[in-house]
């Protein structure tokens, strides 16, 4: 049998036994561990690949290695404990978590954000955005091959990560934000790095760009690899740049915005057939989209009256340390705010953003006691990548990496 | 379409489909929440799927949640629905005994629900009948307990080094 007729008989039937506890012929396919510590996977989660020669026929996913049981950590933290924890979710693009766990946290307790505060907040996601997808589309470029897109574009990712060491001291997992706002405002030396960060950000997107957007091979390599349908895309509840790379329009800024997102004149980026290459151009689009984000809310900023960073929330919302020092009012929140004492409503609330690579959604049920009664996180990767061995199936095992890093799947979101 | 009216929408379609199955409906926050008998759960998403009008053909999360107080209905699980193309959302909950914890499985509707179902098997126990590969997620398979049940702690029990009466739950 040619190796593409067993293709459309595997395509056609989905009986076949689990992999892992062995297959009818063992004559005929061979296992093939990828992972768990593959410098290809770039993190740690294990495929099972049943091989004919270099044709992927069927795979399993082991995942679970980095499980750190956020969600049962968070029933134990009061509220503004659990930021830093979110931090360790995607973190190629720690802030929006950060903001996404404020926000809904913000929802929960019906705090209303300035609108200063919701567009410096924009611009930090819109950051933290294009740093996540610096890092995955120059990865694609590493497993087509191309180093030197990665380590040139790789400079302006340092550059981001500058301005997050100016906006809060951190620069990976960034615990930036404050229940209620920014834990401090911009400061000048911010507002100067992120105005030349976008002076010297389009030429070096375009440079990159230049690489690998027309390259014959990497076209040759991209296109028609690990394709999904948008049906498919849907009915596995993809999200974020995966889903729109299939043609679907959905992005969580425009359909459900938070932040002001309304008021921000940007496109959505689709593709057409759902492949590597469709996948890594809608985040190049989205790239340039954010840059055009950030400059809108640069100038938003300007119109609004400086010096506002955070709601005037102070059950919620820790007073400066010299007052703590000084004014008994606020060594009375500051002590209510750290022994937890703030009364929180009880209810429910879902509030979703567009991470890096999907909707990322937090689910919080409020019992009324200091730490949240349940937490649940929808993890955009854990919910997408059970799609990959649909999309491997029947293709080549080095098509296989190549989908693998252009779905962006994060080790830290997948196993939470 | 406001939130009101996308609760008394839905509630309507459901009442007239399975009448004494729709236990509840309410507004929270913005999400409209249903709360319904759990051996209906997966004809209510089939029907809430194939319906012309509202098409839930999108599912955002599902996640388990333990009440141990709530005897007869210790375990739920909450599904939530997207309409994308009205940009209608729903969520829906279901409760089942912690002795009997069998829920029909939602996969032939929707592929997500794979692994959302297993990790909420890994986490709190919930069998979901006739899901393809019911078996743990991100833990090990040798573990004996279900650990986001509320009954099991954070941390070993036994440690002594760590006092948290006064702060944490």
């Amino acid at each position: 049998m040619s190796s593409k007729n067993k293709i459309e008989k595997l395509k056609t039937d989905n009986s076949s036994p689990s992999i892992i506890e062995g297959c009818e012929k063992p004559d005929e396919f061979s296992t093939l561990n990828l992972g768990p510590t593959h410098p290809a996977t770039h993190g740690i989660f294990q495929n099972v690949l049943k091989m004919d020669g270099e044709i992927v026929m069927d795979s399993e996913s082991t995942i679970g290695y980095i499980h750190r049981a956020f969600e049962k950590i968070a029933e134990h933290r009061p509220y503004y404990q659990f930021t830093p924890i979110t931090d360790r979710l995607n973190y190629c693009s720690s802030p929006i978590n950060n903001m996404g766990w404020h926000m809904a946290v913000e929802k929960l307790v019906g705090i209303e954000i300035p609108k200063r505060v919701q567009y410096l907040r924009v611009i930090i996601m819109e950051l933290a955005r294009i740093s996540d997808h610096i890092i995955c589309n120059s990865v694609i470029g590493v497993d087509t091959g191309a180093m030197t897109g990665f380590l040139y574009i790789f400079q302006m990712r340092e550059r981001i990560y500058e301005i997050y060491e100016e906006l809060c001291g951190a620069r990976l997992t960034t615990n930036i934000g404050r229940i209620g706002g920014l834990e401090r405002d911009f400061t000048p030396k911010a507002w100067s790095l992120i105005d030349k960060f976008l002076v010297d950000f389009p030429p070096a997107l375009k440079e990159f760009e230049n690489l690998l957007m027309r390259n014959r091979i990497f076209m040759d390599r991209t296109i028609g690899c690990g394709p999904i349908s948008a049906e498919r895309a849907l009915n596995y509840s993809f999200s974020g740049p995966n889903l729109r790379a299939a043609g679907v329009d959905y992005d969580v800024r425009v359909m459900n915005p938070y932040c002001s997102y309304e008021e921000f004149d940007f496109i959505i980026p689709v593709g057409l057939n759902g492949d590597t290459y469709d996948r890594f151009m809608v985040r190049e689009g989205e790239m340039w989209e954010s840059v055009k984000i950030i400059q809108q809310a640069i100038e938003k900023v300007k119109k609004e009256p400086a010096g506002v960073f955070h709601a005037d929330v102070p059950e919620f919302y820790l007073p400066p340390k010299e007052e703590v020092y000084n004014n008994m009012e606020a060594l009375i929140y500051h002590f209510k705010i750290v022994m937890g004492e703030t009364a929180i409503p009880k209810g429910e609330v879902y509030q979703a953003v567009e991470g890096g690579n999907g909707e990322l959604g937090y689910y919080i049920i409020s019992d009324g006691g200091r730490a949240p009664y349940r937490v649940h996180i929808r993890r955009p990767c854990f919910i997408y990548y059970q799609a990959y061995a649909e999309m491997i199936k029947g293709g080549m095992l080095s098509d296989a990496i190549l989908t693998m890093s252009s779905m962006n799947v994060i080790a830290g979101e997948l196993d939470a | 379409m406001d939130k009101e009216a996308l609760l008394t929408a839905v509630q309507e379609k459901l009442k007239a489909q399975f009448g004494e199955g729709i236990i509840s409906s309410e507004l929270l926050y913005d999400y409209p929440v249903f709360t319904i008998k759990s051996d209906l759960i997966c004809d209510v998403v089939r029907f809430l799927y194939n319906d012309d009008e509202l098409a839930f053909q999108y599912l955002t999360t599902l996640a388990g949640i333990h009440y141990p107080d709530n005897k007869g209905q210790e375990l739920g699980i909450m599904y939530q629905l997207h309409n994308l193309p009205k940009n209608l959302r729903i969520r829906i909950k279901i409760a089942v005994s912690i002795n009997h914890p069998v829920v029909p499985t939602i996969t032939p509707v929707f592929s997500a629900a794979n692994w959302m179902e297993r990790q909420e098997f890994d986490f709190f126990g919930i069998i979901f009948n006739g899901h393809p590969n019911l078996k743990r997620i991100l833990n090990m398979d040798e573990m004996t307990y279900h650990p986001m049940r509320k009954e099991y702690p954070l941390e070993d029990g036994t440690r002594e080094d760590k006092d948290d009466k006064m702060f944490g739950r």
